[in-house]
Order: structure tokens, then sequence, then C-alpha cells
């Protein structure tokens, strides 16, 4: 067992929950404000877009909006199927399906 | 007296097991995509001569996939500078603490323990989880911690068979599966857009973030795009109350 690599991996966890329960220990007595309140309210959805759009735009991680990036074609109609059905299991099979057929 | 207090502890105890299928079921194809990304913490992990109990290890305390590879590439290429790993780790989670404001009012009616515990098993995943079934049918803690604790052992159990097969699996992000995490997250996002307001707050998200993951180092365009556009979406919801 590598000592720096272990004091590494440890430091690495305290600063990580930190960040995780930090929200909690900064407004635990106070509450969250209801400011905060108003605008906390739009961060999952900001979130969820943020995290969505670059997996399909920039797969690679490069910018990609043609027909030949697979992940943009197959995210557009799975953002349809999503929004007829409202169903995972439809959207990622017909998504992953049509990803693979066009990456191959 | 004491038959109506058992039926009613029955119903709670059949209530639980009913959230716990539920996180398992919603959690399910999750894991399909999470497990490429697992496999292949091990596997760099390895290549970068930490042991099979070392990084899991790391899998276990740290439990952030982003941050872990990150500090693995850092370590593969000889920084092993103990500051500016866990430095980099702080700012690569700092999008945490956004996700735990937005949970924090559901998270203070938890007890103390299971606060901790929410807490240290919150991930992107769990929480936009976490967060669409709030939006369905209201908050629950149990759910939470079901969601992340299941993710938690499949990101654990991916980490030590990467770890231990290393040279004998072929690069698990290539099979295309880490797919799944973006296409479950649409299905999360999409019912959310049932007014003007998210559908802006998602534009600008989006955009923000596709420029900040051009621009940016990391994660960060995660954070930002989260900030500027929820600020937006803020800015315009107190405009229409004022006005």
């Amino acid at each position: 067992m590598d000592s720096k690599l272990m004091a590494i991996i440890i430091g690495m966890a305290l600063v990580t929950f930190i960040t995780r329960i930090g929200a909690q220990l900064i407004f635990a007595n106070t509450g969250i404000p209801a400011w905060l309140e108003r605008w906390l309210k739009h961060v999952p959805t900001a979130f969820l877009a943020a995290l969505i759009v670059p997996a399909i735009i920039l797969p690679k991680g490069y910018l990609d909006i043609t027909f030949s990036n697979s992940y943009l074609i197959a995210g557009i109609i799975a953002s349809f199927i999503a929004y007829k059905t409202k169903n995972v299991l439809a959207t990622i099979f017909i998504g992953m399906a049509i990803m693979l057929y066009l990456s191959n | 007296m004491l038959i109506m207090s058992k039926s009613k502890s029955n119903i709670l105890k059949r209530t639980k097991v009913l959230i716990w299928k539920e996180a398992f079921k919603d959690c399910l194809p999750i894991t399909a995509g999470v497990i490429p990304f697992g496999l292949t913490c091990g596997i760099m992990g390895r290549t970068a001569g930490f042991s099979v109990f070392e990084i899991t290890f790391m899998s276990l305390t740290v439990f952030a996939g982003a941050a872990q590879f990150m500090a693995i590439a850092m370590i593969n290429s000889g920084i092993l500078n103990w500051g500016v790993i866990v430095f980099t780790t702080f700012l690569i989670n700092l999008r945490h603490l956004l996700m735990g404001a937005s949970l924090a009012p559901h998270l203070f009616k938890q007890s103390k323990a299971i606060q901790y515990l929410l807490a240290f098993s919150m991930t992107d995943e769990s929480y936009a989880l976490t967060i669409s079934r709030t939006e369905k049918k209201g908050y629950s803690g149990y759910y939470q911690l079901g969601v992340s604790f299941l993710l938690y052992i499949v990101w654990a159990i991916a980490t030590v068979i990467g770890a231990s097969l290393y040279y004998s699996i072929p690069n698990p992000l290539e099979w295309g599966l880490d797919f799944i995490i973006p296409l479950t997250f649409l299905v999360l996002l999409i019912p959310r857009l049932t007014s003007k307001t998210p559908l802006i707050v998602t534009l600008v998200s989006a955009v923000v973030a596709v420029l900040g993951s051009l621009y940016l180092p990391g994660k960060w365009y995660i954070i930002l795009a989260a900030l500027v556009a929820s600020v937006v979406g803020g800015l315009i919801e107190g405009g229409r109350e004022n006005g």
C-alpha cells in the first residue's frame, strides 16, 4: 500500500464530502432564504440540460452538429420518444439502437 | 390498541418496501450506463499504478467518477502533488454544493444520520432521479437513500471487476453504453418543460454548457450553465411577480 496514494485518496474523499454536505451546513440554522429558493427551483432543469446537451452535441469532446454525429441524431429522436411516451426503457432502447446502428 | 399500532407499522413497512422497489426499478437502466465507467475507473487505476485495493478504496470513499478519472490521469502522468489533486477534486465537485442546496429544504426534515448518508452518497445520477421523483410523488428520504446506495454498490463492484480483469477487458467506454446516462436524463428533463420558463432555462443552460465545455476545463461547464440558467429562471419569475 502506497502511503502517498492513500493520503491523496483520503484528501479527495474529505473535500468531496465537504462539497456534498456544504449546503446543509451553510443553511443549517437559517434555512434556505426565499429569494434563493426561487432561484434553486430551476437548478434541476438547468442541471439536466447541462448534462444532456454537451453529451449529445460534443460526444467526442469537439463540436459536431452534422448528420454523421450518431449521438445527435439518436438524441433528437430519443427526445421525441421521451416526449411522447415518458418511458425510460423505450427511450433508452430506441436511442441506443439508433446510436449503435448509425455508428456501425 | 396493540392490533391497530401493529397494522399501522405493517403499512409503514410495506410503504418502505414499495419505495425501495421503486428506487430499484428507476435505478436499473442507469446502472447499465454506470457500469462501463466503474470498469474503466478500475482499469485506468491499475494502469496508473494503483493496486486493486487502492482503486477500490478510492471508489468507496470518494464515489465521484469525474474527480476520480481526473486524479488517476494526473497520477498516471506523474503528478503526485497532494494539494494539486485534492484542490482540483474540490473544484470538480463544487457542483454538489448547488445540488445539495436545491435538495436542502427536503434534507433538513431527515434525521442527522440520514442527512450525512444522503450527502455522502449524492451523485449527478441519484440527484437527477430524486428530483424527478420529488416532482411526481413528493420527496422521500428512503427513495434517495435507495437510489444512491444502489449506484454506490454498482460503482464499487464495477471498479473491483475492472481492476481485477484490467488486462482482459477492452475499453468499456467504447461499448456505447455510456449513452444510457444522457438518455435517462432526457426522460427526466422533458416532462419538466411544461411552460415558458423551464424552456428558457433549458435553452440558456444548453448554450452555456456547450460553450463552457468548449472553452472551460473539466466540469466547470456544468456549474456555470446551472448557475446562469437557474438565475435566469429566477429572474423571469421574479419579474413576473413584480410586474
